[in-house]
């Protein structure tokens, strides 16, 4: 079929390759349900079956609602609040202990969570919406458009990370998280573009995308409805990387005193707490440091446990091999093969 | 052939257009460091006369190698050319040239850096292969456990935990420094070698336990998605002894996805290194760049900048260039036709 019988083959009513314009009547109510049972309940059952994504899943709530609810409940931390140098757990004023200046510890680890939410969100969306499109579009034209992205997301690579957002942040000394984020992920994009490429390379090659490229249908409808759905989970685990990511080089740049620092931060406390307070000197603060320290790496815990179980929920190879199954295929095919050599 | 002259190109490339990108944020924004720097002075020294103001903002400028009076263009040829032949400026903070300032602490980080980053990958394709044959054992979900455990946290934290633990509860290790105070650097002498090895222990071990894990598991992943593949039943069926299998089939190509990551590890190890060096107060190159960064030190940072670039490209290069022997079809590059 050429590329301009395509139109006149689905405007003639006879037969259509779109699956959208089914003859079946769907009400509306009808379609919301299979949607939330496809893409909602039954994940959502998979993933509780995984003890990775049920930890991580839970985590990454109890951060949510520190974020938002924990926020309006528990008090703004400021100095002389509850007496100084409390530890932990000696009293209820200040649970988790508090410094020199009488600050709640928990009081600040908790008020840094939102911001640190949005720095996240932020982060990781703008990085991996940019690496998708970017890998899509190199992988799948090929060629010259190839070769170019390639090219520039390979210098982009090259320029060091934290370095170039130091020096960046250092002279426009950004204070919106949402600005912190996207700008923290300044080139992390290239290396995720580079990998979804390759992986959009060989997807190109799948009979069905031939299929549909033989149909005529045009470049952009390939891509997001062929391509970029069977990229998906990839993409997903490489999200919760890109978050992971972002936490450590946000809690590094506060570390430094590179951010501004109206905006509290775990990072800022480490900072405080070891530079100022001297909290490892043995002078019996040391959960000074350990608080926010708990706080980082229950966060990356979380991120790191969803990517490896959606990782789990997604790939077939590693989910059959798990289940035994590829064991049995193999067998089989074995014997396929003596059979087929007899 | 032509692959080493467009690898080369593109090093050139990267490094000419990280010096663009600083010589631009001095230069091109608004309100930007020569701006920062002429309030600096007038705060500082409120009865200076404008034209005072302007002569010391001149003499700050020139350690940056930019003369304010010349057009813009030529400040760009200057500053670059001056670049090229490694003069970086001069820094503000410690009145030496910043490429002499810099140049004595880069061995140090580099040390580490790389000391480091080859132990992960070492140590993650033997381990990872290991995993793949035994998978589902008690050893395989023990050993992806502890993985997913250490990469939690970034370099710079575990520091801080390794620091109350080996240095201040133990004792055991320098908790400062990248050598002890009046040590003599001198290459060849035992004592030093040995005071400079304990002083960067902790410094690696940080970078070394955080990363490993998820190499290990990378590892692991494309070693079972390998060991599925038709090639290797048919090296199997041919009866190809399991080692030469293990070597020559699986391991090689397992490991040819981790080069990418690779990669960028190295340059995130570099990036990282700034923090690092804050923890422990090691003067290598990421000390110099938060000092900098401290004492709004502008040559500094920027000259770090470019050194940690450099340093980088070079990286990659060198990475790019072995890469292809094990590769055969990087050299070809790529034939795909367009669509």
């Amino acid at each position: 079929m050429k590329h301009t019988d395509s139109d006149s083959a689905s405007t003639d009513g006879g037969f259509s390759f779109d699956a959208g314009e089914s003859q079946i009547e769907v009400t509306r109510s009808e379609r919301i349900r299979t949607f939330l049972r496809q893409y909602v309940y039954e994940p959502a059952i998979i993933a509780w079956d995984d003890w990775r994504t049920r930890i991580g899943g839970v985590l990454v709530l109890v951060y949510l609602l520190m974020g938002t609810l924990g926020v309006v409940l528990y008090p703004v931390p400021t100095s002389n609040q509850v007496p100084r140098n409390l530890q932990p757990f000696e009293s209820m004023e200040a649970p988790l202990g508090s410094n020199q200046q009488g600050i709640d510890i928990l009081g600040q680890a908790i008020h840094a969570t939102p911001d640190m939410l949005l720095m996240v969100l932020a982060g990781a969306v703008w990085a991996t919406a940019i690496a998708v499109i970017v890998g899509t579009v190199a992988g799948y034209k090929g060629g010259r458009v190839d070769r170019a992205v390639t090219t520039f997301s390979d210098v982009m690579m090259s320029i060091p990370g934290l370095p170039f957002v130091m020096v960046i942040a250092f002279i426009y000394q950004p204070t919106n998280p949402l600005v912190i984020g996207p700008l923290i992920m300044v080139n992390y994009w290239a290396g995720l573009g580079r990998s979804i490429r390759s992986q959009v390379l060989t997807l190109r090659e799948e009979s069905y995308v031939e299929a549909s490229r033989a149909m005529g249908v045009d470049t952009w409808k390939i891509l997001t409805k062929d391509i970029i759905p069977s990229m998906m989970p990839f993409v997903l685990v490489n999200f919760a990387f890109a978050a992971r990511y972002v936490v450590f080089a946000a809690v590094g740049l506060y570390y430094l005193g590179v951010l501004p620092t109206g905006l509290g931060n775990w990072g800022l406390q480490l900072d405080r707490a070891y530079n100022d307070y001297s909290a490892l000197v043995g002078t019996g603060q040391e959960y000074l440091i350990v608080v926010p320290l708990v706080f980082i790496m229950l966060f990356g815990l979380a991120l790191v446990l969803l990517a490896q179980g959606l990782d789990r929920l997604f790939n077939p190879r590693v989910r059959t091999r798990l289940s035994g199954e590829s064991e049995a295929d193999i067998t089989e095919d074995d014997d396929a093969v003596s059979k087929g050599a007899m | 052939m032509r692959f080493y002259v467009e690898r080369t190109l593109r090093a050139i490339f990267t490094v000419w257009m990280a010096m663009t990108i600083t010589f631009g944020l001095i230069r091109l924004i608004p309100s930007g460091p020569i701006e920062q720097m002429r309030v600096q002075i007038v705060r500082t020294n409120p009865q200076l006369t404008p034209a005072q103001v302007q002569s010391r903002l001149q003499d700050r400028a020139e350690r940056l190698n930019l003369n304010l009076d010349a057009p813009i263009h030529e400040q760009y040829i200057d500053y670059m050319l001056g670049l090229v032949q490694g003069d970086f400026g001069m820094s503000f903070q410690e009145s030496e040239p910043v490429a002499q300032v810099l140049g004595e602490a880069l061995p140090w980080t580099m040390f580490y850096v790389t000391t480091a980053t080859v132990m992960v990958f070492a140590v993650a394709v033997v381990w990872g292969a290991v995993l793949a044959y035994k998978e589902g054992s008690l050893f395989d979900s023990a050993s992806s456990s502890v993985s997913i455990l250490a990469s939690t946290i970034p370099s710079y934290v575990l520091a801080f935990i390794l620091l109350l633990v080996f240095s201040y509860k133990l004792g055991w290790l320098p908790a400062r420094g990248k050598t002890s105070p009046l040590m003599q650097a001198d290459i060849a002498s035992m004592t030093f070698l040995v005071d400079a090895f304990k002083h960067s222990i902790l410094l690696i071990a940080s970078v070394f336990l955080t990363q490993v894990g998820l190499q290990v598991l990378a590892m692991r992943g494309n070693s079972i998605q390998i060991l599925g593949e038709d090639y290797v039943r048919v090296a199997r069926l041919r009866g190809l002894a399991d080692r030469r299998i293990a070597t020559r089939y699986v391991a090689r190509n397992a490991i040819l996805p981790l080069y990418t990551g690779f990669l960028t590890l190295i340059g995130f190890n570099l990036g990282a290194s700034i923090v690092l060096e804050q923890v422990f107060r090691y003067q290598g190159i990421g000390w110099y760049m938060f000092l900098g960064l401290e004492n709004r030190d502008y040559p500094l940072v920027m000259g770090t900048f470019l050194v940690y670039t450099l340093a980088l490209v070079i990286a990659v290069f060198v990475a790019d260039l072995t890469y292809s022997r094990v590769d055969p079809r990087v050299k070809q590059g790529d034939k795909s036709e367009a669509y």
